[in-house]
C-alpha cells in the first residue's frame, strides 16, 4: 500500500496543479504551530478520514456515528505554515444538549481556532448546513469541505459548489476524502483564511420571526455598546436569551471580551 | 474586569432576561426552525438531482433485508455465524504452529540454553516454565483469532452493518432499561470484553453506560471459545453418534451464547430497575449510508489499534500468572504443593457446585487470561492425580494433540457430564479477566464499579452451577 503511495505522489509531483508536495504530515508534533485548525461536522461524515488525510495518522474511522468520542489532535505543515488540526466529536448541532455538542462548540467558541473546517456530506447537504450556520454564528474564518461527493454522484446528486460558497461567504472546497480527491484545494483554502488571505462574509441566520428579531436586536444593541469587540454579538445574544449558563458565565468573569483580545493580538502579529 | 464591565454585563443579562418573558417559551423552537429554514433554501438553490426514482434503490432493498422483523434476526446470526466460524476455523492452522514454534520449539530450546549456564533450579523453572510459557500459550492461542475477527469485524464496521444490528437489538434493550448501542459494544464484546468496555464509550448516559459495562462480560470472548469448543467436542459431542456430534456439539457453543445474550438482558433488566435506575434515553441513530469497506487500512488500523493493543495487556497480565501457576505446584508444604494443598481445600465446596479444585484454582489463578485456563486445568490435574508420563513436569502449562489424551486427564481427574456443563457454563458466567477489569477501571475511574462489574458475574456463575449441579444430582443422583 505504501509503495502504491509513493509511486502516485512520483507522478504527479511535475504537474503543476499538484499543491499536495506543499504537505508535510507530522503525526502528533505539533510544537510550534502557528495556527489551529478546528474540524467540525456531522457525524458520519468523513471528518476522521478528512484529518486522517491531513495529518498521516491513523484515527480510527468507522462507518458508524459517533466514531469520533474523545478529541484528536495532529499536526501537518503546509507551506511555510505549521497548524495544529483538532478533529471535533461529530454533533447535529451546538446547540450544548449532549457532552459532545458542549465540547465542539467551547472549542470553536472559546478555543478561538484560526480556520473552522466544517465537513459536510454532499449527499446529505440540507441536513448538514444546520451545523454549518450554526457554526457560522459562532466563527467568521471557516472553510466548507463538501466531502463524499463520489457518493453524492454516484446516487446522481450534484452541489453547485460556487454557488453554495457565495451563499455561504466562506470558500467551499469538494472532496472525497477517501481518495484523498480535493485534499490540495482544501489545505490551499485553509491556509488563505488563516492567513486572511480570503476573507469570509458568513451568512448568519435570517429568517427568525419579527417578534424574535425585535427582542434580539434589543440585546444585541445593548452588547454592542458594553462589548464593541465581540465579534459575534448576536450569537452571544441569542445564547443568553436562551439562559446558556457557559455564556452567561464567560460574559461575567471577563472570559467572552479576552478572546477578543488575544485574537486581535494574533490579528496584529500576522499583519506585521 | 472594572466596575463599568460588570454594570454592563448585568445590564445586558437583565434586558435578556426580561425580553426572554415577552417572548415566550419558544425562542429555542423559533430559533430551530430559523435554522432548519434558511438551511433547507439554501440547499434547494445548490443541489441538484437526477432521476430520483432509483437513487438509493438497492440500498433500501438492502436496508429491508438487514433491518426487517422477519428477516433481520436471521441474517443477523447467520453473518456473526459466519464470523466466528471464520476465526475459530481460521485460527488453527496459525495457533498450531505458534504453539510449535513458541511451546515445542522454543520451550526446549530455552531450557537447554539455561541448562548450559548452570542457572538455579528454581530460577529456571520460574521464568522458563512459568513466565515464558504463559506468555507463549496466550500468544499462540489468543493472537490468531484476534488477527482475524477483529479486521473482520471491522469490515463488517466499515461497510455500514453495525449501526443496523444497533437497530435491531435497540427495541429489546430498551425494554432491559438499557440503551441501544449496548447492542455494539456487547458484539465488540464477542472478540474481546475489554476493547467492549471501551466500546461503550458511545453511550452518551453514564447510567446505561455502567449497564453495558457491567454486562459485557457476559459476551463469550475470543479467549473463552477454545474451552468452550474443546469441552462440548469431547462431553458432549461423544453423546451422540459421530455422524453428528460435530454438529451437536456445535449447537452446544451456541447455545452457551444465547445464554450468555439472555443473561445480558436480565442483568441489564435487574440493574435498570434496581442500583441504576431510570429512564432508558432515546437516541437517533442514522443509518449510514453503504461504503465500500477500504480492506488494507482495516487491516492496518485494526491490527495496530486493536489486537496488539489487547495482546500486549494480556501478555502483561500473563506473566505474574505463569510465576505464580509455578509458585503454587512447586513450593511444598508437607507432601503436598501449594497447589494440591489448596485443591485439596475447594474439593468438597467446588463438588457441591458440580465442578472441582482443580478447575476453582485454575480459574483464580488464571484471571489474568482465560486463554491459559485449559492448560492451567490440565497441568494441576496432572499434578493432583498423580498421573505418570503427562505433560512436561511439575508446574508446566501444557496441552494435548488428540482426543483421547484429553479425555484420559479428565478421567483421571474425575470428571462427569455435569463437571464439563458446569464448566462451559462457569467459563461463561464468572468474573471478566484482569485486562478487562482494569479496563473497566480506567473507563468508569470508580472502584466500586469495578468491584460491582466483576464479583457479580463470578456471584452468578456459583449460584447458577449451584443450582445445575443440585438438580443434576437430584436426577442422576
Amino acid at each position: 500500500m505504501k509503495s502504491k503511495k509513493a509511486e502516485h505522489s512520483s507522478s504527479c509531483e511535475t504537474c503543476p496543479a499538484h499543491h499536495a508536495g506543499n504537505l508535510i504530515r507530522m503525526g502528533i508534533k505539533m510544537d510550534n504551530f502557528d495556527y489551529v485548525v478546528a474540524l467540525a461536522g456531522n457525524p458520519n461524515t468523513g471528518k476522521s478520514t478528512v484529518f486522517n488525510a491531513l495529518t498521516g495518522l491513523r484515527q480510527h474511522t468507522g462507518n458508524w456515528p459517533g466514531k469520533t468520542v474523545t478529541r484528536a489532535e495532529g499536526g501537518f505543515q503546509y507551506g511555510d505554515n505549521r497548524y495544529k488540526i483538532v478533529d471535533l466529536p461529530g454533533t447535529y448541532s451546538l446547540l450544548s444538549t449532549s457532552t459532545d455538542e458542549e465540547v465542539a462548540r467551547n472549542f470553536i467558541l472559546f478555543g478561538r481556532p484560526d480556520v473552522t473546517v466544517i465537513v459536510v456530506d454532499a449527499s446529505r447537504l440540507e441536513r448538514n448546513l444546520n451545523l454549518a450556520l450554526q457554526v457560522l454564528e459562532i466563527t467568521d474564518r471557516a472553510v466548507l469541505c463538501l466531502n463524499l461527493v463520489d457518493e453524492a454522484s454516484r446516487h446522481h446528486i450534484s452541489v453547485d459548489e460556487r454557488l453554495l460558497a457565495k451563499e455561504l461567504g466562506i470558500p467551499v472546497v469538494p472532496t472525497s476524502a477517501r481518495k484523498g480527491e480535493g485534499i490540495p484545494d482544501l489545505l490551499k483554502a485553509i491556509s488563505e483564511v488563516a492567513s486572511g488571505q480570503t476573507m469570509c462574509k458568513p451568512y448568519r441566520i435570517r429568517s427568525e420571526s419579527s417578534q424574535l428579531n425585535k427582542a434580539l436586536n434589543q440585546v444585541v444593541a445593548k452588547i454592542e455598546e458594553g462589548f464593541p469587540k465581540l465579534p459575534n454579538p448576536r450569537w452571544v445574544a441569542l445564547r443568553i436569551m436562551e439562559g446558556d449558563q457557559r455564556i452567561i458565565e464567560a460574559l461575567r468573569d471577563g472570559e467572552l471580551e479576552n478572546l477578543d483580545r488575544v485574537d486581535n493580538n494574533e490579528n496584529a502579529m500576522a499583519a506585521m | 474586569m472594572d466596575e463599568e464591565g460588570q454594570k454592563n454585563v448585568e445590564e445586558v443579562l437583565d434586558s435578556a432576561n426580561s425580553l426572554r418573558w415577552e417572548v415566550g417559551g419558544n425562542l429555542h423552537e423559533a430559533l430551530m426552525e430559523s435554522i432548519y429554514g434558511d438551511a433547507s433554501r439554501i440547499a434547494d438553490r445548490v443541489v441538484t438531482r437526477e432521476g430520483e426514482k432509483t437513487r438509493f434503490d438497492w440500498e433500501r432493498n438492502l436496508d429491508r433485508l438487514l433491518t426487517s422483523r422477519w428477516t433481520g434476526f436471521p441474517v443477523m446470526l447467520v453473518i456473526l455465524a459466519v464470523v466466528f466460524w471464520l476465526t475459530i476455523a481460521g485460527a488453527n492452522v496459525p495457533s498450531a504452529m505458534l504453539a510449535t514454534l513458541l511451546v515445542d520449539m522454543g520451550h526446549p530450546f530455552l531450557k537447554g540454553l539455561v541448562g548450559s549456564i548452570n542457572m538455579p533450579w528454581w530460577l529456571d523453572g520460574l521464568l522458563i516454565d512459568g513466565v515464558y510459557l504463559s506468555v507463549a500459550w496466550v500468544i499462540s492461542v489468543m493472537l490468531p483469532p484476534m488477527a482475524i475477527f477483529f479486521p473482520l469485524f471491522t469490515l463488517l464496521e466499515d461497510f455500514g452493518y453495525l449501526p443496523r444490528v444497533a437497530f435491531n437489538l435497540d427495541n429489546m434493550f430498551r425494554k432491559a432499561g438499557a440503551h441501544g448501542k449496548q447492542a455494539l459494544s456487547m458484539s465488540m464484546g464477542f472478540g474481546c470484553n475489554a476493547a467492549g468496555v471501551i466500546a461503550t464509550r458511545v453511550i452518551d448516559s453514564p447510567r446505561e453506560r455502567l449497564i453495558a459495562i457491567i454486562t459485557n462480560n457476559f459476551a463469550l470472548c475470543n479467549g473463552r471459545w477454545p474451552t468452550q469448543i474443546l469441552i462440548a467436542s469431547l462431553f458432549i459431542g461423544a453423546l451422540v453418534p459421530s455422524a453428528i456430534a460435530g454438529l451437536v456439539s456445535a449447537a452446544a457453543v451456541v447455545g452457551i451464547t444465547l445464554i450468555g445474550v439472555f443473561l445480558t438482558f436480565a442483568t441489564s433488566w435487574a440493574l435498570s430497575r434496581t442500583v441504576l435506575r431510570g429512564e432508558a434515553s432515546t437516541f437517533s441513530l442514522e443509518l449510514p449510508p453503504y461504503r465500500p469497506p477500504r480492506i488494507m487500512r482495516t487491516l492496518y488500523t485494526s491490527l495496530i489499534d486493536r489486537t496488539l493493543l489487547v495482546l500486549w495487556r494480556a501478555i502483561i497480565f500473563a506473566v505474574p500468572a505463569g510465576a505464580a501457576i509455578w509458585l503454587l505446584s512447586n513450593v511444598t508444604v508437607g507432601d503436598l504443593s501449594l497447589a494440591e494443598h489448596l485443591i485439596e481445600w475447594m474439593n468438597p465446596f467446588a463438588l457441591v457446585l458440580g465442578l472441582n479444585g482443580v478447575i476453582l484454582l485454575a480459574y483464580i489463578i488464571a484471571i489474568p487470561a482465560n486463554e491459559i485456563v485449559i492448560p492451567t486445568i490440565l497441568m494441576l490435574t496432572v499434578l493432583s492425580a498423580k498421573m505418570a508420563g503427562m505433560g512436561e513436569g511439575t508446574g508446566v502449562m501444557f496441552e494435548l494433540t488428540d482426543d483421547d489424551s484429553y479425555m484420559n486427564v479428565f478421567k483421571a481427574g474425575g470428571w462427569t457430564l455435569l463437571t464439563a456443563v458446569n464448566l462451559m457454563l462457569f467459563s461463561l458466567i464468572h468474573n471478566p479477566c484482569s485486562t478487562t477489569i482494569y479496563t473497566i477501571y480506567k473507563e468508569t475511574g470508580s472502584v466500586k464499579w469495578t468491584a460491582i462489574a466483576s464479583l457479580l458475574p463470578v456471584f452468578m456463575g456459583l449460584v447458577i452451577c449451584f443450582f445445575v449441579a443440585q438438580f443434576w444430582y437430584l436426577l442422576v443422583g
